[in-house]
């Protein structure tokens, strides 16, 4: 059977800069115009470096099918390309070269609450929304008591919109298009909202609409959503296809894509031309070397609760004892998570030493959660800061089977080891207490 | 029941053609379109759909005043009220549809950038929703007419025809020029200037017979002219040349083609410039 999407070589190029600035007047297109010929006969003829500037591939040659039924998911960090192809899909923008066959009835859904108008009450913006999403009347009279009853705002249903608490309008949005029912389905980060109780009622939505045999296109920054509601990964990146699989393979290619967001993931590091540098003794520290089980180098980073050895190389100008170095590893949002330094090491060699130094900081399992972090590094010599270097070693730790239940949890900082058991409960015949 | 439903998407370059299976998909949109814009035109105002009323009766109070008992124009048979209070609902229906129409993709912004439907439907959803307010002031046009006593013709059936006219003219303006303002935003400076002054160059205020004769056929070329005096024509029963409600007529035509056909153009660009 032919698949339901079939997406060939599609390529979207959009002209940025100069070229095609949307608040552009028309005496400027004028002035543009006839200053081109001018330009043209400056720059040669030739296609100047700028003018390249002035493209952008947001999808380069992207190509996939998608059988009946299936359940993708989209993944790529920003500017990968999701929403340019979600938009394609949606036939909100053409691509520029590349051709796409639907093959079925699609509804995108590429934000709640498109086409709320904030005057009119939850009663008519359902109908005017479902109609938007391509809905017929009386479909959405058909399913109008239980979208009101999934967004929870009975009491509200003949209230202006404008008057709703943001938390109200996204629920009856989502609610409107959780009852769609096209073919296919492409949806975009509707998940990242509403509280807690109501993510979750969505997510429940979702895999109910995925499990019903609908072909759902669903792109999200909410791994653990992908996870759980997709069988298979597209991952993009810089508009390429760079991955095409299982989700779990998908989203370990995702992650490693992005360890290098920090520069290039190498387990060798030199500070030569590091950036954020305080050397008030100079530059001492030289480089880190990276090392995992076995000192095997890391190839795309630590699997969570594998070893790291972390080989600090520097110099140390005159002989002394009265040295430390010091790793403090930073999460994502720039919080310190842990911090190692020699100075807790209670079997240290107490002879004084000048000139180069290697400091082997070797620890045994490391149970960040998995994501990417940064180290502060720094040589203290005799309590003196001596040199120390921001973002000093990119360090991704990657999502590995820590406890054998193919579980993790993403959330908090550390993984720890836990182990819990079931113990029979003691029922405790009330003590009848001694009354006189 | 699955509808077998295939769809290719592919880069589109120069005209494009309409698209009427696809138009008959979405038709209770464009109802829901209307009934949106008719709904949230006066809302959160006291006098509400009585606006439709007032504004053209007020400008036929003025007019009558400033023009026929301070300048002494004549009209061209019925008295002068009627006169200007016809030729104001038809030119109103114009003004408002065209400029409204014509930042109606603006206004919507979040709908052209994310989701799909025929785009056209946009600036006809704002121009059908004007249809409304004309009915109510041609039926105020019919009670002022029972106060003047005034008669009706059977020429009232040709109204439909001039109220199409009226209805393709500012469809074909307003299509052309929201799509012109996605790209540049001069069209909503240039828009209510230009409006202010067609109301001059379309007989409203005067009759078509203060026309030097040789000027009166090409007048027709201002599709509203002919309609203000198809208008007339039908609702007052008054004298018309149909050499000029022909050629304004066939004129308002041609404008809604070229209108639809420049909005099937730029409509590819709509979401990366807007």
């Amino acid at each position: 059977m032919a698949p339901i999407i079939e997406v060939h070589n599609l390529t979207k190029e959009y002209r940025i800069g100069r070229e095609e600035r949307h608040d552009e007047t028309l005496r400027e297109v004028i002035a543009r115009k006839i200053k081109a010929p001018l330009n043209a006969m400056r720059n040669s003829g030739e296609r100047t470096k700028a003018d390249k500037f002035h493209h952008f591939l947001a999808l380069d040659d992207v190509s996939f099918d998608v059988a009946e039924g299936e359940v993708v998911g989209i993944i790529g960090g920003n500017g990968a390309g999701k929403s340019t192809l979600l938009k394609i899909l949606a036939r909100i923008t053409d691509p520029t070269s590349g051709m796409v066959k639907i093959r079925g009835r699609m509804a995108s859904l590429l934000e709640v609450g498109t086409g709320f108008h904030p005057e009119l009450t939850g009663r008519e913006n359902i109908f005017l929304n479902g109609a938007t999403l391509g809905m017929r009347k009386a479909e959405i009279t058909a399913n109008f008591d239980e979208i009101v009853a999934f967004a929870e705002i009975d009491q509200f249903i003949d209230t202006p919109v404008k008057r709703y608490s943001s938390g109200m309008y996204v629920r009856l949005a989502f609610a409107v298009a959780a009852h769609l029912k096209p073919e296919i389905l492409v949806v975009d980060e509707v998940l990242a909202v509403g509280d807690m109780a109501f993510q979750k009622k969505c997510i429940g939505k979702m895999s109910e609409v995925s499990r019903g045999g609908r072909t759902v296109l669903f792109v999200s920054h909410n791994m653990a959503a992908v996870e759980n509601l997709c069988q298979r990964g597209v991952v993009l990146n810089k508009g390429n296809l760079v991955f095409d699989g299982s989700t779990r393979d998908a989203l370990q290619h995702y992650l490693s894509i992005n360890a290098g967001k920090f520069g290039v993931f190498e387990h060798v590091v030199q500070f030569e031309d590091a950036r954020k540098r305080n050397s008030p003794q100079g530059k001492l520290l030289q480089k880190a070397e990276l090392s995992t089980d076995d000192d095997r180098p890391p190839h795309l980073g630590i699997p969570l609760g594998a070893r790291l050895k972390i080989k600090v190389h520097f110099d140390l100008p005159s002989p002394t004892d009265s040295f430390n170095i010091g790793i403090g590893f930073n999460n994502n949002y720039g919080h310190r998570v842990f911090t190692a330094n020699s100075c807790f090491e209670p079997d240290r060699s107490p002879e004084a030493r000048s000139g180069r130094q290697v400091f082997v900081c070797d620890i045994p399992s490391l149970t960040l959660v998995p994501g990417e972090y940064t180290t502060y590094l720094w040589l203290d010599i005799g309590n003196q800061k001596a040199d120390a270097i921001e973002d000093a070693i990119p360090i991704s730790i990657l999502e590995s089977d820590y406890y054998g239940t193919g579980k993790v949890s993403w959330r908090g900082a550390f993984v720890l080891p836990q182990r819990w058991q079931l113990e029979t409960a003691d029922v405790e015949e009330p003590r009848l207490t001694e009354s006189v | 029941m699955k509808p077998h439903f295939e769809l290719t998407i592919q880069p589109r370059k120069g005209w494009q053609p309409i698209d009427f299976q696809e138009v008959y998909l979405y038709r209770e949109l464009l109802a829901f379109l209307v009934w949106r814009d008719i709904k949230i035109r006066y809302r959160q105002t006291v006098l509400g759909g009585l606006w439709a009323l007032l504004q053209p009766l007020i400008a036929m109070i003025v007019f009558t005043f400033i023009f026929h008992k301070l300048a002494g124009m004549q009209s061209d048979g019925a008295p002068y009220a009627l006169f200007a209070f016809s030729g104001v609902a038809a030119w109103n229906f114009f003004s408002t549809s065209v400029s409204q129409s014509s930042n109606s993709l603006i206004s919507n912004q979040q709908l052209v950038s994310k989701v799909y439907f025929p785009r056209f439907f946009i600036p006809l959803g704002a121009i059908g929703a004007f249809l409304m307010d004309l009915m109510l002031s041609l039926g105020l046009l019919g009670i002022l007419m029972i106060y003047y006593r005034w008669p009706l013709s059977w020429t009232i059936l040709e109204l439909p025809l001039f109220i199409l006219g009226a209805f393709l003219a500012s469809a074909g303006v307003g299509l052309a020029l929201s799509a012109v303002n996605v790209s540049f935003r001069d069209v909503k400076y240039a828009v209510p200037f230009v409006l202010q002054m067609g109301i001059f160059a379309t007989p409203v205020i005067y009759p078509m017979r203060y026309l030097p004769a040789k000027w009166q056929v090409v007048a027709g070329l201002n599709p509203m002219a002919g309609v203000v005096v198809g208008f007339r024509h039908a609702i007052l029963g008054t004298p018309a040349s149909w050499s000029l409600m022909g050629l304004s007529l066939a004129v308002s035509v041609f404008l809604f083609v070229a209108g639809l056909f420049i909005f099937r153009r730029m409509e590819t660009v709509f979401a990366d410039v807007i």
